[in-house]
């Protein structure tokens, strides 16, 4: 019988084949629990959230797969050309005979080799022009709305909106969570910088970070998250790890502030406690103002008074009644002095006419003669007669005499025995 | 009381029309029936921005978190 040939090549289906293989390769214990060093090509993260890519040095390749679970845990971002060493399990993928690295670790290979990657980076956005001192925007010195871009579970959110309430309660603040580590973080932080950039009136950004690894903040120095930060409409103010931190993300944000806190506090310049002062003087320079127009009203007023006094009435009146006073007191001199005048006069008059008088003639020793009966005045001899009874006023009284002769009447005398 | 920010003039606004006022009390010609009126309107923006400070909460908004949540990786990547 030669229907039974013990010689005849065992031939496999090709499931059979990559079975065995993959049970050849998980019962080799090197091949399930190694490390491998190289770089990374044709890195790949959809949307599952898996990470493929190749492994490469100058002579070969192999492919690699990281499940999402394990890929969550990244302290940074693996990219194409970065030197990573990897840790775990050879395997098949058995519907394209694959043979394939699982991951469940990768860290960048060798001691500052993030660093070097870091510096390759800034000294190439640098020479683009991304970090470019002529490119900050001024910050608002009175910001109203700020935007907070940092994890929502970190104590950066809490130490961030703790400073912003003691120092400028007025704020709104809207906070845009987003992984701030590991593999998730770059996506997050550009959605969230791109979300923030849609809020119309939103003044500036904060994005932090608390202290961490330096592969802890790798994700802000992710090349993509520094152009969001280059590109963003509204100012960034950086705030990540601690003082001796710079990222990629420092050198292109607007202002870099040292921590989280320091990042609130630089985004308030002008406290409200300030503000209450200029308030303060405000009232004061308001009360001055009005003090000062009212005193020059004032002024103005005086002025305008003393000008009416000028031109009234009243000071014609009172100006006429002081003429009218001193030309009354002149014409009671003009006419004390008339007075005088006249009363000498008639002292003159009264003296000349005493003169005149008969008394006066009769001191001097004349006699007024006057018929003793009718008491007529006698002035002429003929008026007179022999016998005749006379009286004769002396200038110190009467006198009787009786006429002895006349010069008609002699007879009468002859008569006379 | 916590301000309301709908009915309330913002704390800039209010300030920078006391500024405004107190820039036009300074005029030399300015009617000081006018005066008055304007000292008594920044009187009253004095105690608008004073309330303002004196009760001023920190208004704290987060982003929808379905949104942040809804991050295409593969988008945001070359």
């Amino acid at each position: 019988m030669d229907a039974f040939d013990l010689n005849a090549p065992l031939v496999f289906s090709v499931t059979t084949l990559n079975n065995y293989l993959r049970e050849l390769l998980e019962t080799d214990e090197v091949l399930q629990d190694l490390w491998v060093r190289g770089e990374i090509s044709n890195f790949s993260q959809p949307r599952s959230g898996h990470l493929y890519f190749t492994l490469k040095d100058s002579e070969a390749q192999i492919r690699c797969v990281m499940w999402k679970n394990s890929a969550l845990r990244l302290r940074f971002s693996p990219a194409d050309g970065m030197q990573v060493e990897a840790h775990g399990a050879m395997s098949v993928y058995p519907a394209q005979g694959q043979v394939q690295l699982y991951l469940d670790a990768l860290r960048p290979a060798g001691e500052g080799a993030l660093y070097q990657e870091f510096l390759r980076l800034k000294a190439r956005l640098e020479a683009e022009g991304l970090f470019d001192a002529a490119r900050k925007r001024p910050l608002p010195s009175l910001p109203r709305h700020i935007g907070v871009l940092t994890s929502a579970t970190g104590a950066a959110l809490q130490d961030i909106l703790h400073t912003l309430s003691r120092r400028l309660p007025i704020l709104r603040v809207t906070v845009a969570p987003s992984p701030v580590q590991g593999i998730e973080a770059p996506p997050g932080i550009i959605t969230a910088l791109r979300q923030l950039n849609q809020i119309p009136d939103l003044d500036l950004i904060i994005l932090a970070r608390g202290g961490g690894s330096i592969e802890d903040l790798w994700a802000f120095n992710d090349e993509n998250v520094a152009r969001a930060i280059f590109n963003s409409r509204v100012p960034v103010i950086s705030g990540v790890g601690h003082e001796t931190d710079f990222t990629i993300a420092d050198f292109v944000a607007d202002l870099r502030a040292p921590t989280p806190t320091a990042a609130a506090e630089l985004a308030t310049p002008v406290t409200a406690q300030e503000l209450s002062l200029s308030v303060r003087a405000a009232s004061e320079e308001l009360n001055t103002r009005l003090a000062n127009l009212l005193n020059s009203a004032r002024q103005s007023l005086a002025l305008a008074q003393a000008e009416l006094r000028r031109g009234s009435p009243r000071a014609a009146v009172q100006n006429a009644l002081q003429r009218l006073d001193e030309l009354h007191a002149r014409l009671e001199r003009l006419m004390r002095a008339q007075l005088e005048a006249r009363k000498i006069h008639l002292d003159n008059s009264l003296r000349h006419l005493s003169a005149l008088s008969p008394q006066a003639v009769l001191q001097r020793g004349y006699a007024i003669v006057t018929d003793q009966l009718s008491g007529a005045l006698i002035s002429r001899a003929a008026q007179t007669r022999p016998g005749q009874a006379l009286q004769l006023q002396l200038q110190d009284g009467l006198i009787s005499a009786q006429v002895s002769a006349t010069p008609t009447g002699v007879p009468n005398h002859a008569n006379r025995p | 009381m916590p301000t309301d920010p709908e009915t309330q003039p913002s704390f800039e606004a209010a300030f920078a029309q006391l500024q405004s006022i107190i820039a036009k009390l300074e005029e030399a010609e300015l009617p000081l029936e006018e005066a008055l009126r304007l000292y008594e309107e920044g009187k009253r923006l004095t105690a608008i921005c004073a309330g303002i400070l004196d009760n001023a909460q920190l208004r704290v908004s987060a982003l929808n978190d379905a949104d942040t949540n809804a991050v295409q990786p593969d988008g945001e990547r070359e």
